[in-house]
């Protein structure tokens, strides 16, 4: 198609930079979701009662339309990239936590005993036991968490431009350009392919005790479970 | 609290109860828009998850689908339709499906998959037809998972169906929209709000629907 990658200049940014600009505004709130659902989450495991009001919160920040979050934060903080990061970082939030506490509990009860009993603390017990069995469910709810704030970073456009990519919407809709569209849309699938892609890696790097087969589960095992994205997009 | 002055103001005002923009029609409107969207997103997912999960084959196929289904941006994918075939309801429809049939498909395929073997073999040995089996034995134990996925579904479909009123169509995102360029927070603040109210409404929808259509063998597990 004539003009693909013909991106008019009010954009103020080349096609690779548009790419950086969506990745960035896309990454950098999963990772925010991260390191707060992290302490958060360990919190709901050692403090039980916690955990049905904070799912419950979390469900209902989840139902709030992102368009929606956006333009009450503009009162806050303006036509910025923080408006469009900080609702994103609180949908990953919503993700992370059921996945990460989910995955926190199932680590057996013998396996903690027997760290108690080779004499770990609790922080020793959380950082190299704990979490990485934890792994898997973690990475899954990551993949989801990571996958939607991509996607989600082009409604952005709506607030003045702050789409990244999403930004090639406008632009298609004002210049008559559906190319411009098309480039859109199909950039923003292929980065959120390759960034699925990049976490199923590091998953595979991170479990290395995983045997290959054991990882598209067979039918005996894990009886009435959530597949493990489900689980964490619930 | 600023947002809580907004809600109060909006949902007090008495010009935002009737009429074409009021909040009955415009809820109207959005719950159809979402019913749709499930009803075609089902009747995609659920007798393709029911078949692939009943045999157990393809389900690596299953997998690719769902995730090139999830990475495509629903806002985009929106805009894109509507620049190529024009205004109304098939644009709107098109996004949200795609965005609903990964959680139905994945979560039916798994949840028949995970189905305890003892007495799916104890009906086959019983002389059941595969039919039956799918439909008398498995799809019963497999319920609570499969509506677990169509919940999860439904709750996506209703927060989306915003987008609608971006290509001038109604439902609650009308407020959303016209409030962002109106530079009217209240009407945006209220949209939002009625959105997350019907979302969690279809969540207790889909409690009370758990509660009647499981049967108490399998809930007791």
């Amino acid at each position: 198609m004539n003009g693909f990658f013909d991106i008019p200049s009010d954009l103020q940014h080349s096609w690779w930079g548009l790419i950086g600009l969506h990745l960035r505004e896309a990454l950098l709130p999963v990772l925010a979701g991260l390191l707060l659902a992290l302490p958060l989450a360990q919190l709901c495991v050692r403090v039980r009662w916690l955990y049905p009001p904070v799912l419950g919160l979390t469900t209902v920040l989840y139902a709030v339309p992102s368009l929606a979050f956006f333009v009450v934060l503009i009162d806050y903080t303006g036509q910025t990239e923080l408006t469009v990061m900080i609702p994103l970082a609180v949908y990953s939030l919503v993700v992370l936590v059921p996945a990460i506490v989910d995955g926190v509990r199932s680590v057996p009860e013998e396996t903690l005993a027997a760290a108690k009993a080779m004499g770990f603390g609790p922080v020793r017990r959380y950082v190299q036991v704990q979490l990485p069995i934890a792994v898997p469910a973690i990475l899954a709810g990551l993949r989801v968490a990571t996958v939607s704030s991509i996607s989600l970073v082009s409604v952005g456009t709506l607030i003045g431009n702050q789409g990244a990519l999403g930004n090639l919407l406008a632009d298609a809709q004002k210049y008559d350009r559906p190319e411009l569209a098309v480039n859109s849309v199909i950039t923003t699938a292929v980065l959120a392919v390759l960034c699925d892609a990049a976490l199923v890696l590091a998953r595979n790097l991170l479990t290395p005790w995983m045997p290959r087969g054991t990882r598209t589960r067979p039918r005996r095992a894990g009886r009435r479970e959530l597949p493990e994205a489900e689980k964490a997009a619930r | 609290m600023n947002v809580l002055n907004f809600v109060n103001a909006f949902f007090s005002d008495g010009a935002h109860w009737h009429g074409y923009d009021g909040i009955p029609q415009r809820l109207l409107e959005h719950v159809r828009y979402s019913l749709l969207a499930l009803a075609l997103a089902a009747a995609i997912g659920l007798p393709v998850g029911l078949l692939t999960g009943h045999t157990g084959r393809g389900g690596n196929a299953l997998a690719f689908i769902a995730t090139a289904a999830r990475a495509l941006p629903s806002f985009g994918l929106l805009v894109l339709i509507v620049i190529l075939m024009g205004f109304g309801l098939l644009p709107v429809m098109i996004p949200l499906v795609v965005l609903a049939v990964p959680p139905i498909l994945v979560t039916t395929y798994e949840a028949v998959r995970s189905v305890d073997p003892s007495p799916v073999d104890a009906a086959r040995g019983m002389g059941m037809r595969e039919s039956r089996i799918l439909f008398q034995v498995e799809l019963p134990v497999a319920l609570p998972l499969i509506l677990s996925g169509l919940r999860s579904a439904a709750v996506q479909i209703v927060s989306t169906a915003t987008i609608a009123a971006y290509v001038s169509l109604g439902g609650l995102g009308r407020y959303i929209v016209d409030g962002l360029y109106q530079r009217d927070y209240e009407k945006v603040v209220g949209g939002a709000t009625l959105v997350a109210v019907l979302a969690l409404v279809t969540l207790a929808v889909f409690w009370a629907a758990g509660r009647l259509a499981v049967s108490p063998g399998v809930r007791r597990r």
